[in-house]
């Protein structure tokens, strides 16, 4: 069992088998964020450059942490301190980057598509940690990897998503996901914030919360951001917690036993309530510290496909 | 059955005997099994500590405790081999600062696995002392590492395989000693299963 490619650019692609093996690897590697020394030998002498060009604290910190309790070296480049805020192309940038014999390149970008680019052009190994409004395949892993430990599996499980599906990798992700892993999404917007042709995708898509709630095994609220808002996408931000904010009096109408989710950062009171998002449901901050895990096996993997291609 | 001529050197009661007397020279030699715990390395050491507990229990009145260890984030090979090894989980259910611990293999050959096996469990604690028990040693050690509780020695050379099936993973009980025919067994590039 192993991963097909060097790189994870995405969740599209990636069959079954391989998001089990990344899931199950993950489960083994929890562990060790429970001893009191939290690290293994297992990357030495690698080197990890976390090449962040858009701001991110978690995504960030959590790959850190999952490099170093493998044992890697690791170098940050983020987008205020590299020379890309001089006019640097991402191309030169990258090739400089892969003349510091890096393994991995962990790149968040706001183009989509950046990672791809980057690892057409160097012969290290990707990972996308989030390209713009297309893909944030770890969150997904990790969201996943939290509805498992709760739900058992995932095939069957009812999981709404609700908030910015338009604008949304962790979104985009999610439904790649879960769909090839045979579970039953519904999106749920308003239809200024639904991509057109969504439709087409292995999903349910409504415009009411309440019908999106019903039943629901995993519910999963996105961030909305003030920007959308400017840009008229809907009236005001107290127009979009009364008509589709996650509260008390929605989450009765999920299962019994519904876990309510969150990539972060939130904005409470917006697209969730605070006694929600604190509430006994809520899992949000169980999924940073898995996380940690999940990340930690991604890399685990892909070193080993780093080792084959070297092999051959 | 794997290719090449295969000679079988213990069936189920010669493995099922070696376990007992294990057990008994660790009563002997310990005199109490008191915070002593079990530890079998992945995948057939799991299964040989159980059936020594079990023993144990009987023979002592009081049961060890077990855990579990996967040695694959310690391997000393992980750059050189292709694809990393799929990771099990690695349990262990007792304090390891202060335990005295039998760590369990099937299969003692290079000690490369038994090295890595003490750099996880020193990993989660300080172990008071830690001994080794293992089903058959085979020889040709790498590193200086040695059993303190040996099942059965057998004399082989490097191109041979010695293969332990148990019950609880393979169905049946027996070691088999596989002769090298040709390509194929002397492999420099070890399979996810071997013993490094």
């Amino acid at each position: 069992m192993r991963l097909r490619s060097r790189h994870l650019l995405g969740i599209d692609g990636l069959e079954r088998s391989e998001i089990d093996l990344i899931l199950d690897t993950a489960e083994s590697l929890a562990e060790i964020g429970t001893r009191e020394i939290k690290k293994v030998p297992t990357l030495r002498g690698r080197t990890v450059v976390n090449f962040f060009i858009e701001p991110s604290t978690r995504t960030r910190s959590s790959f850190e942490l999952a490099e170093k309790r493998l044992s890697a070296d690791t170098v940050n480049f983020s987008a205020s301190t590299s020379s890309f805020s001089k006019g640097e192309t991402l191309l030169d940038t990258a090739r400089n980057l892969e003349s510091m014999a890096p393994d991995f390149i962990v790149i968040r970008h706001s183009q989509p598509g950046a990672p791809h680019f980057l690892a057409r052009h160097c012969s290290c190994s990707i990972i996308n940690a989030g390209d713009g409004a297309h893909e944030h395949p770890t969150q997904a892993l990790l969201d996943a990897y939290t509805i498992r430990r709760h739900k058992g599996g995932l095939r069957g499980l009812r999981v709404t998503i609700v908030g910015d599906i338009l604008n949304s990798r962790v979104a985009r992700s999610n439904l790649f996901l879960l769909s090839t892993m045979g579970a039953d999404v519904t999106l749920c917007a308003p239809p200024t914030l639904m991509p057109p042709g969504v439709e087409k995708m292995k999903c349910k898509v409504t415009h009411r919360v309440e019908q999106a709630l019903d039943g629901a095994d995993v519910v999963m609220a996105l961030r909305i951001q003030l920007e959308r808002m400017r840009a008229g996408s809907f009236p005001s931000l107290r127009e979009y917690a009364t008509l589709y904010g996650i509260n008390r009096e929605r989450l009765e109408l999920a299962a019994a036993d519904a876990i309510v989710m969150h990539p972060g950062p939130m904005n409470r009171g917006v697209e969730i309530t605070g006694e929600v998002a604190d509430g006994e449901r809520s899992v949000i901050l169980e999924q940073v510290t898995n996380g940690v895990a999940v990340r930690m096996a991604v890399l685990y993997l892909l070193a080993g496909e780093l080792g084959r291609e070297a092999a051959a | 059955m794997p290719a090449g001529k295969s000679v079988r050197i213990l069936d189920a009661s010669s493995i099922d005997r070696a376990l007992t007397r294990i057990a008994h020279e660790i009563i002997e030699r310990n005199k109490s099994l008191d915070g002593l715990g079990l530890v079998g390395i992945r995948t057939r050491g799991m299964p040989m500590a159980l059936r020594l507990a079990a023993k144990l229990g009987r023979i002592h009145s009081a049961e060890p405790t077990t855990g579990v260890l996967d040695i694959n984030l310690y391997r000393d090979d992980l750059s050189l081999i292709a694809a990393h090894p799929v990771l099990k989980k690695t349990e262990i259910p007792f304090e390891v600062d202060g335990a005295k611990i039998v760590l369990v293999d099937d299969v003692l050959f290079t000690g490369r696995t038994i090295r890595a096996a003490l750099d996880g469990l020193m990993d989660l604690g300080r172990p008071d002392w830690i001994q080794l028990a293992v089903l058959v040693d085979r020889g040709h050690r790498e590193v200086p590492i040695r059993a303190d509780y040996v099942g059965k020695n057998v004399p082989t050379s490097r191109d041979e395989q010695v293969d332990v099936r148990l019950k609880e993973v393979d169905g049946n009980d027996e070691v088999l000693l596989i002769r090298a025919d040709g390509a194929g067994l002397a492999s420099s590039e070890p399979a996810e299963e071997d013993r490094q």
